[in-house]
């Protein structure tokens, strides 16, 4: 039902870590991805010992807990919603404040949970968790990003 | 409330998102909040919201984009808060 969020993200195909949106309002966003066991990073991080990079943690909270939810937040705040992806809006991460509680494996399911702490002038600050399978807290913290209308626009 | 005075509060609103914090020892109102104080450009944002909850003021889009020095965010805050009290 969410599909047309998930159209709208830019990152695609070996970057994309969104597998699914189970709820979201204006408030926050809950959503899964689950780790590919053919991930390009597992090969050598680290030989013989494929571990989920922390970058790629953040990247999974980054990409659900801010891009989606700020998605949701500017169609929603259009007049008319283009449910059909136009690629013209363009996420930047600008700061992260993340810390690590447990180690994810090739193939384990994570949840994502992120609470809005503001929207303003096109910038997204949430406070994001996220969950392993057991319900145990793999990571935490502060993430905040722009999304841009379009590519070329700059940052400042 | 006088320029000084504000000066001095606004201080501690840029302390957390200053990189140098011995930067803000010396600001005065040309100091430039992304070239002098190193603030990264999408913290001007945060020091916006932090500003309108230390005033009590509100801070639409047209002065946001005034604040990009000191004197400029005083001068924002100074109107607000009369705007507030009018």
């Amino acid at each position: 039902m969410y599909q047309y969020i998930l159209d709208h993200l830019p990152n695609k195909s070996s970057f994309r870590f969104v597998d699914n949106i189970s709820s979201l309002d204006e408030n926050g966003i809950t959503g899964d991805y689950t780790l590919r066991e053919n991930a390009f990073f597992y090969e050598d991080h680290f030989i013989g010992n494929p571990v989920t990079p922390g970058v790629i943690l953040t990247e999974i909270m980054a990409q659900i807990g801010l891009q989606s939810l700020g998605i949701y937040l500017i169609l929603n705040g259009l007049k008319e919603i283009k449910k059909d992806g136009d690629r013209t809006l363009f996420p930047l991460l600008t700061a992260t404040d993340v810390s690590f509680y447990k180690i994810v494996l090739p193939g384990q399911k994570v949840t994502v949970i992120s609470k809005k702490e503001f929207f303003r002038f096109g910038k997204l600050k949430c406070y994001v968790e996220m969950l392993d399978e057991n319900k145990d807290l793999v990571a935490k913290g502060m993430l905040a990003g722009i999304i841009k209308g379009a590519a070329k626009t700059k940052l400042s | 409330m006088d320029r000084q005075s504000i000066l001095e509060e606004l201080k501690r609103v840029l302390t957390p998102y200053t990189a140098n914090k011995e930067d803000l020892n010396s600001i005065n109102d040309d100091t430039d909040l992304i070239k002098d104080l190193k603030i990264n450009s999408a913290n001007l944002i945060d020091i916006i919201i932090d500003a309108e909850a230390k005033y009590g003021i509100e801070i639409d889009a047209d002065s946001a984009e005034k604040m990009s020095n000191v004197g400029s965010c005083i001068n924002v805050i100074i109107e607000k808060m009369q705007q507030k009290e009018g």
